[in-house]
């Protein structure tokens, strides 16, 4: 191989076999896990036939990394990325094709991995950095830095399931983090954690990717990150190389595919999506939503208005006390949920598809993706059921963009923006 | 707010810039070869990840209990003293010259390593499932580890033994040299049962619960409660290919010098051992591709 190519990937692919009608999972984490929690259903539906089916989630994945190159890998959920970085770090083998990887592999997926609740921090120290691919003397040497840099001093002796979370999180990624891996894979890592820990992370990243020599694989939906840190970027879609290339025009690529998805000021069938639970009653059969700039195809922006409505179908004529619309970002934390409830609002139903419009006067986020979901209930009911009408936690994913000129920063801290100034004193 | 990259990267790169270390560090990722050879150098690499593993699982076993280790002597001295009462006292299976404590003492000794050693090791790569779907590693680690976790209760219960042959007044003979053979030999069983036993579970949960099955199932066809003299001359070879017979029988006469060397016996089980051993091994390299997709 030649020395300045750190990873070279020809024609990579996994396949996965599922059972089932595939369209039964929104996933491919779902998929995948349903075909492993049915080995009996699996078993009697044999072959290729019955039911059961391949799946490829990676295909003709091909593409070289040089030594000391920072690739950002983006792509919708289940096209692909997941798995592929589990290839490259050797947790499952892959289907068709080779890999040939040229150095010690990290990766900040691994945070905390195999930690030991009873067993003290100093404890966990040592076996995490063995599981990490440590050598004992490697982590003598280091081990004050990485107390030192986790803060977790006078708790050495404490069993970790004493720790605080966030102890927890900054012993598990100083630990990562002193691993100093020629090829770092990075998976939304971003996504989990505190605002200081995601800091961390890319301060870390920022660092690596100064010092020569290192290799580094980002993987985020962080497209101001990705644009921010790397030199070039692949797509993926439905497992393929969708596009690979300079950032701007990749990212570009993905957010018009993405778009496909859920266009503002497009109607967006949710009448089959699978990912909802509730008794439909009364379901929800399609939403719209957007913002009220035409300037930027009325897509969602911090300090602009969010316009959701909701095509509603219902068995039969009724009062409804609980409509909701909620936005959750991407590791499922709800942000906001706008609930009829909370204004003592009823929505009168009549048997047939009824419109409803939600508006949220000021979204008040900061640019980055989010999800958007829907919730209908009878309030008494469900509080002793737990039964709504209908309630889809994801019904599309949307894109809050950034109006604003020149601020075009990482937003890292926080996912509300907010009004601040430096006050005289004294 | 801290900047990561002032602190992180304070000892950095000078030493990776060296390429010899890199090409230690070279792969090839390739599909599942099917039938491969384990890859003993590989294993070997891994060794302290094998010391830790096993370190964590004895550290932690007897965490947030009153007496501790304690159990590990506990265990198989209970059995004894029940047995004793059973079938030495009530039942008078015989026990030879030595006393049936010591006798049913001997056995259990190893018995219950071998018992911990396969009920941990089966349940073992499932119950790392989070390190499995995450981190490389040689598979064949976690089973080995929980084996080898198992020798520690195993010599904290041998040092009973002492103060038991103290107490009856049984001095061993130059056979007490041979015993390391047949520790290895329960350890290389106890390996075989596990990589079968904990790949099968990965994909079939079902082990997990035939496993107090299989146990109590094995305890009958080893001799631990009678001696091996009560089964008959011609079903010997049949009941020597359980290497746990073996195991045991070279124990009692290691331990007791009881009668004639079981040579016929443990040869018998040396050759079940290996086989078990070799198939188990194969078994585990064909599947261990699969854990995290399916674990």
């Amino acid at each position: 191989m030649m020395n300045d190519v750190a990873i070279r990937v020809e024609n990579l692919g996994k396949r996965y076999r599922i059972s089932g009608p595939s369209a039964a999972y929104d996933t491919l984490r779902d998929t995948v896990a349903g075909a492993v929690r049915a080995p009996v259903h699996a078993l009697r539906h044999r072959g290729a036939h019955n039911g059961s089916e391949e799946f490829w989630a990676l295909r003709e994945i091909s593409f070289d990394v040089k030594r000391g190159e920072v690739l950002g890998i983006i792509g919708r959920n289940g096209a692909g990325k997941s798995t592929l970085l589990k290839i490259l770090s050797r947790v499952t083998r892959p289907t068709a094709g080779w890999a040939d990887v040229c150095g010690r592999v990290g990766s900040l997926l691994e945070v905390g991995t195999g930690f030991h609740p009873e067993l003290s921090g100093r404890e966990n120290i040592y076996l995490n950095a063995a599981i990490l691919g440590m050598k004992r003397d490697e982590v003598r040497r280091k081990f004050d830095v990485i107390v030192n840099f986790a803060g977790i001093g006078p708790f050495l002796d404490t069993p970790v399931k004493r720790y605080s979370s966030g102890m927890y999180m900054r012993l598990a990624f100083s630990i990562a983090a002193h691993l100093e891996p020629e090829i770092l894979i990075v998976d939304e890592v971003l996504a989990v954690g505190d605002a200081e820990f995601q800091e961390k992370c890319l301060g870390k990243m920022r660092g690596i990717a100064q010092s020569d020599g290192r290799t580094i694989l980002f993987v985020s939906h962080n497209m101001e990150a990705i644009q921010h840190l790397c030199s070039r970027c692949i797509l993926l879609d439905h497992g393929h190389i969708a596009a690979a290339g300079d950032c701007r025009s990749t990212i570009a690529h993905y957010l018009s595919i993405s778009r496909e998805q859920a266009r503002p000021d497009d109607w967006i069938d949710v009448s089959a999506h699978m990912g909802r639970s509730g008794t439909g009653e009364a379901r929800f059969v399609a939403v719209r939503y957007r913002s009220d700039l035409s300037s930027i195809d009325f897509q969602p922006y911090p300090s602009g208005p969010l316009d959701i409505e909701l095509a509603v179908e219902s068995d039969a004529a009724r009062s409804v006390g609980s409509l909701a619309v909620t936005i959750t970002d991407q590791s499922g934390t709800k942000l906001i949920n706008a609930d009829t409830v909370l204004r003592h609002l009823n929505v009168d139903l009549k048997q047939g598809v009824n419109l409803v419009k939600v508006r949220i006067q000021e979204v008040n986020l900061n640019p980055g993706i989010y999800r958007l979901g829907l919730w209908l209930a009878d309030p008494i009911r469900v509080h002793f059921t737990d039964r709504p009408f209908d309630y889809v936690e994801s019904a599309l994913e949307f894109e809050i963009v950034n109006v604003e000129e020149g601020s075009n920063m990482l937003h890292l801290n926080g996912v509300v923006p907010c009004e601040f100034e430096l006050l005289p004193v004294g | 707010m801290k900047r990561g990259s002032d602190l992180v990267l304070t000892d950095t790169a000078s030493a990776l810039g060296d390429t010899g270390y890199v090409d230690a560090h070279r792969f090839v990722i390739e599909p599942a070869a099917g039938w491969a050879a384990i890859d003993v150098r590989e294993i070997w690499r891994y060794s302290e990840l094998l010391y830790f593993l096993t370190w964590r699982d004895i550290k932690v076993r007897y965490k947030q209990t009153v007496i501790g280790a304690a159990w590990a002597i506990l265990q198989p001295f209970l059995t004894m003293v029940v047995f004793s009462i059973i079938f030495g006292r009530l039942m008078h299976v015989s026990s030879g010259v030595v006393p049936y404590p010591v006798f049913s003492y001997t056995a259990l000794l190893p018995w219950t390593f071998f018992s911990t050693a396969i009920s941990r090791s089966s349940t073992s790569l499932v119950l790392s499932a989070n390190l499995i779907s995450r981190v490389y590693f040689p598979r064949i680690i976690v089973p080995l580890a929980a084996v080898l976790a198992a020798l520690v209760d195993f010599a904290i219960a041998f040092v009973i033994l002492l103060g038991m042959m103290l107490f009856y007044g049984i001095v061993p003979g130059v056979e007490f040299l041979t015993l390391p053979f047949f520790i290895l030999l329960a350890i290389l069983t106890a390996f075989g049962v596990g990589f079968w036993l904990s790949a099968l579970n990965v994909k079939y949960r079902d082990v997990a619960y035939a496993i107090p099955f299989l146990t109590q199932f094995w305890l009958f066809v080893t001799p631990v409660v009678y001696s091996t003299s009560i089964v008959p001359q011609q079903w010997r070879w049949l009941y020597g290919l359980n290497p746990m017979a073996g195991v045991v029988e070279g124990f009692r006469w290691a331990l007791l010098g009881q009668g004639q060397a079981p040579v016929q016996l443990i040869a018998l089980s040396l050759i079940s051992v290996i086989v078990l051993l070799s198939t188990g091994l194969v078994y585990f390299q064909r599947v261990e591709h699969e854990f995290a997709d399916v674990v």
